[in-house]
């Protein structure tokens, strides 16, 4: 098995602390409605990213992986614990440097792709010749160049994924958080997209969290995998993939790779069974 | 224009062609219904006398105020029962039964609430026509993703900037088919106001033309009338078919 990959950013945050996120103690508990009583869907969890490492999280069906996505954003509160983002605590707002990507389409129906990449620029007042540069860029890099003026109705599902993708990208994200960003796509584009994502991770430096349900998704693209329990999702086992940082979607037909995703399907699989309500 | 354009033109004009040769031909009685051709005359009449315009001027104000404070209060009441559900949970089987209701019965005590002039008229366009902008508001409201309102969220928008960059041009669409709506239903609440319940008005000189055997003036206003809905429903059509084209018919 190859060489765990140092993770060395190659961005200009070499000043930032080595701990890009940490997670103390959290838990997130619904509240109850009317006689359904309260849920508790995630923790209590433990959680340090390292600066630059791509870190997937996997787990069964309603484990909580976007609960933790969201806290992790800044979008919910946690009922308990503290979440810290380049050591600063994440209250109810999304921190400065943090980007993500949902599953859902959630491109800009009414604005051209490049109008959707530039749209959080523009809300930062950044000048419009700047605006233009970095926009150009981010749609160079993700592919969309000949797509610059369609509106997203004119994409592909897997090209919409990759406006949503620049869009994230051209704010300049230290911490990308990708709630299972190519659910909706088939097997062929996911593993393209998969690669452009590591061409993302190794060119930015960012610090990548993927949440997926996808074992092989989650084998191919990180450096760590941490596996999550049945509800309230809690991690059960990191996974070190042991990948060199440049690598691409070939790596699926190395042998190790189903040795890697062996190991996750049997550290997964009771809970899955869990999940479904299953006892075998 | 589209293959399906001119089908449809097709389809009409051969209709047109068929009622008037039937009226030539005196296949039907043409003291009930005249040629098109003579329609058309009887409209050209009606508009070069300018006796009508008045008349008109009267119905397209009606329409217009009634719209507007239509839209407004429909929009309003939509986004009131997107934010507070449990006013939605209360107003939910009122909603469902709404047009159920035949709004016309409340002319009189509008009569009573407004005085014997136009508001009466409008405030039944109103009541018709808000509704269908409220619950349309409402759709569009309710379908806007999640993950559109947490993009917004991580781009650092306010609430304000979330509602007015993100959250309406995002339901933009389903509002428009709400304002399409309301301008149907505002153009039939005012003109069948007028033909029953008026003085004044397009729809009370098509009634007082037909009360009077005025075959040429009746069929002339009722042409006029169409021209112009089929012309403001064409307008509104065209620039929904805009919007469906960037938006792929979300």
């Amino acid at each position: 098995m190859p060489e765990i990959a140092s993770g060395a950013p190659t961005g200009a945050h070499s000043a930032a602390p080595p701990i890009a996120a940490r997670l103390k103690g959290v838990t997130r508990v619904y509240p109850g409605v009317g006689r359904h009583p309260p849920v508790q869907a995630l923790g209590p969890l433990d959680l340090e990213l390292q600066r630059g490492e791509f870190f997937a999280v996997v787990g069964p069906s309603g484990c909580g992986k976007s609960t933790l996505l969201d806290l992790i954003a800044g979008l919910s509160r946690p009922t308990e614990g503290v979440i810290e983002f380049e050591g600063a605590p994440v209250t109810d707002r999304v921190p400065e440097g943090v980007g993500v990507v949902f599953q859902e389409d959630a491109s800009f129906h009414w604005l051209t792709v490049r109008d959707n990449v530039a749209f959080g620029l523009r809300r930062q007042g950044v000048a419009e010749r700047e605006i233009a540069e970095r926009v150009g860029h981010a749609i160079a890099f993700m592919g969309l160049r000949e797509f610059a003026s369609a509106y997203p109705a004119q994409l592909s599902g897997g090209m919409r994924q990759r406006l949503c993708i620049a869009r994230t990208l051209v704010l300049r994200p230290r911490l990308l958080l990708l709630d299972e960003p190519f659910g909706a796509l088939d097997q062929q584009t996911r593993l393209l997209m998969g690669d452009e994502v590591l061409r993302l991770w190794r060119e930015t430096g960012a610090t990548v969290l993927l949440i997926t349900h996808a074992l092989d998704e989650a084998a191919m693209l990180a450096d760590r995998v941490g596996l999550m329990s049945a509800r309230p999702g809690c991690f059960i086992d990191m996974v070190a993939t042991g990948w060199p940082r440049e690598r691409d979607s070939t790596i699926v037909t190395r042998p190790e790779f189903g040795a890697v995703t062996a190991r996750l399907w049997s550290s997964l699989r009771a809970e899955s069974i869990k999940a479904m309500g299953t006892l075998t | 224009m589209t293959r399906a354009g001119s089908i449809r033109l097709g389809v009409v004009a051969g209709c047109v062609a068929a009622l008037e040769l039937a009226c030539r031909m005196r296949w039907i009685d043409p003291v009930s219904v005249i040629p098109p051709s003579k329609m058309a005359l009887g409209a050209w009449k009606v508009i070069a006398s300018g006796e009508y315009a008045h008349d008109m001027l009267l119905t397209l104000e009606n329409v217009a105020m009634a719209l507007g404070i239509a839209l407004v209060l429909g929009f309003s009441g939509g986004v009131l029962l997107h934010r507070f559900a449990r006013l939605r949970r209360a107003a939910d089987p009122l909603l469902a039964s709404y047009y159920a209701v035949p709004t016309f019965i409340f002319y009189p005590l509008f009569i009573v609430l407004f005085g014997l002039n136009r508001w009466p008229l409008v405030a039944i366009g109103v009541m018709f026509a808000m509704v269908a902008m409220a619950l349309n508001t409402l759709n569009g409201f309710e379908r806007v993703s999640p993950s559109l309102r947490k993009t917004a969220r991580v781009m650092g928008l306010s609430p304000f900037r979330e509602t007015f960059l993100v959250i309406l041009p995002a339901c933009a669409p389903y509002i428009f088919t709400g304002v399409k709506l309301a301008v149907v239903y505002a153009f039939i609440a005012v003109i069948a106001g007028e033909f029953v319940l008026a003085g004044a008005g397009f729809g009370f000189k098509i009634a007082f033309a037909y009360n009077n055997f005025d075959n040429s003036t009746m069929y002339g206003l009722m042409t006029i009338l169409l021209l112009v809905v089929g012309l403001v429903n064409g307008a509104l059509t065209a620039w929904e078919r805009r919007l469906h084209e960037r938006t792929g018919g979300r």
